[in-house]
């Protein structure tokens, strides 16, 4: 009996949080416009959205932009944190400080912020301000994650594959890449799910030429429930899943 | 080895320009005045932060706590079962995937899923009227039980994850032993799991409170005029009037609500 209630409770979540989601996709693929019956599968809204040319260009910014992010956030975190990781010195505990800082502070703080900021530097918003901020948001993520896989490592590691003679970047490319490489993919995928999907900080910083897919989106809603945009909302549900899914095995592995 | 203590300057370098610079930034603009052309002007000034304590503006700051604070609460209700139930199950790898998808996929796109379904003509009022639950269709949208709902709906996941890796750690065989001492099982809960699991909470509701105060779009696309929190004035400050003081003021308000919450729940925490 109080199985089954827990399962009834589970299910009702689960329900609760997929029935929306389900609903979205299903009126992507119904052929008429305003009606909330079924008429049968269509594939013409998806067509509509391919001869789209301006939210070709917006998903376009965003891949680039979400590509771009997070391989630059990855690669700064990941050699930051290799730094900290072979010469662990006090400096760690500010950086740690801030991180936890930047992680408080809320989305639309940072946007403003960087929002005065480009505006007294003179720098114009557009694809850099954009790929500033999303590398700025990103970082923690990676670093964090990043780190919590290297705590389960000892940095003596380092120091044996030198005694017994390899060169640094040996050292660094044979010993640590294999053994973080599924870190540092899931923190790549997971910085680039995170870019790909802001709205908050991207609001103030993407300018009035840069279009990008989630504030296109976001326009969009703001004028009304299309079977358009259903098909367009699905696509990108479905861009963030696949890297999500991916993170999972690989992170399932280790474990 | 110089190469790598550059990697570091950088990574420090990059937070000194993108993220602490700018919020200082904020500070000074707080204090400037507004002007129509250059957006700010000098003199200094409190008089942006006089402002914040005009009945409209405290209006507007409390009920975003209390949207915020009850959005917790039913996240905090909904998940904390959720969670124990999550444990204890046989497929708890495939339940988790399933609650890590909402967690990171747009709140956007979840938020505008949930606008068709709450709609006038949308599917949940057809559903109540064709089983003659309702004569009439509700009116759901854009009343604060429609914000409310989109901020839970949002940000559950932000509440189970915490929780989640928290129980998992705990060892319920203190459970069974508390019981062999001849705990009952209202003891068991108050003095044995809620403590050990307090950290999760804590986390949890960290990470719903804050964001349920500032995503400004779920308000905007299910909220009515009466819905407005501290997101959307920050934003409409920043966007539609061009006072960038103002809202600079608004947001240092913000951060101090931030922090004081933050620091009576983990300080709280932490004494007992």
């Amino acid at each position: 009996m109080k199985s089954k209630i827990q399962r009834l409770y589970l299910f009702i979540i689960y329900f609760l949080l997929y029935f929306p989601i389900l609903i979205l996709v299903i009126f992507s693929v119904n052929k008429t416009k305003y009606s909330l019956v079924w008429h049968g599968f269509s594939s013409q809204w998806y067509q509509v959205l391919l001869n789209d040319v301006e939210i070709w260009s917006a998903f376009f910014n965003s891949a680039v932009l979400g590509i771009t992010a997070s391989c630059i956030a990855t690669g700064l975190g990941l050699l930051g944190c290799m730094h900290l990781f072979i010469h662990p010195h006090k400096k760690f505990r500010s950086l740690r400080n801030l991180l936890l800082l930047l992680i408080i502070i809320p989305d639309i703080v940072l946007g403003i912020s960087l929002l005065v900021f480009f505006n007294v530097t003179n720098l114009p918003l557009g694809f850099v301000s954009l790929l500033i901020a999303h590398i700025t948001f990103c970082l923690p993520f990676v670093i964090l994650t990043i780190e919590s896989r290297l705590q389960t490592l000892d940095p003596n590691l380092y120091f044996c594959a030198l005694d017994l003679g390899a060169s640094q970047m040996a050292a660094l490319s044979k010993i640590f890449l294999p053994l973080l490489w599924p870190a540092i993919l899931s923190a790549a995928l997971l910085s680039f799910t995170i870019s790909f999907d802001d709205v908050v900080t991207s609001y103030f910083v993407s300018g009035s030429d840069f279009s990008i897919l989630p504030l296109t989106i976001y326009s969009l809603v703001r004028s009304g429930v299309t079977p358009e945009l259903n098909a367009l909302c699905t696509i990108t549900l479905i861009i963030s899943i696949i890297p999500i899914l991916i993170v999972h095995k690989l992170t399932r592995k280790k474990t | 080895m110089k190469n790598k203590s550059l990697s570091i300057k950088l990574l420090y370098t990059w937070f000194l320009c993108f993220a602490f610079i700018p919020l200082l930034l904020i500070v000074v603009t707080s204090f400037l005045s507004k002007d129509a052309v250059h957006l700010v002007k000098l003199p200094f000034t409190l008089n942006n932060y006089a402002v914040l304590f005009t009945p409209l503006f405290m209006k507007i700051f409390i009920r975003s706590l209390l949207i915020s604070t009850i959005t917790t609460l039913v996240c905090l209700l909904l998940a904390y079962p959720f969670s124990y139930i999550l444990i204890k199950s046989k497929i708890k790898t495939h339940l988790l995937l399933m609650i890590m998808i909402p967690f990171w996929t747009s709140s956007l796109v979840r938020t505008y899923a949930l606008l068709s379904l709450l709609k006038g003509n949308g599917i949940l009022n057809t559903l109540l009227i064709k089983i003659h639950f309702i004569t009439n269709p509700l009116n759901l949208l854009y009343t604060n039980f429609a914000v409310i709902s989109g901020l839970v709906y949002s940000l559950f996941p932000f509440m189970v994850l915490p929780i989640f890796n928290n129980m998992e750690r705990f060892d319920f065989k203190i459970m069974e032993a508390a019981r062999d001492l001849g705990a009952g099982p209202l003891d068991i809960f108050f003095r044995v799991f809620l403590p050990n699991t307090k950290k999760g909470i804590i986390s949890g509701c960290i990470l719903v409170f804050l964001p349920a105060m500032t995503l400004f779009y779920i308000p905007n696309i299910l909220g009515g005029a009466r819905s407005f929190m501290i997101g959307n004035l920050i934003q409409s400050e920043f966007l539609e009037m061009s006072d960038w003081p103002q809202g600079s003021a608004t947001s240092i308000g913000l951060i101090l609500i931030v922090l004081i919450f933050v620091y009576f729940v983990r300080f709280r925490g932490k004494k007992q």
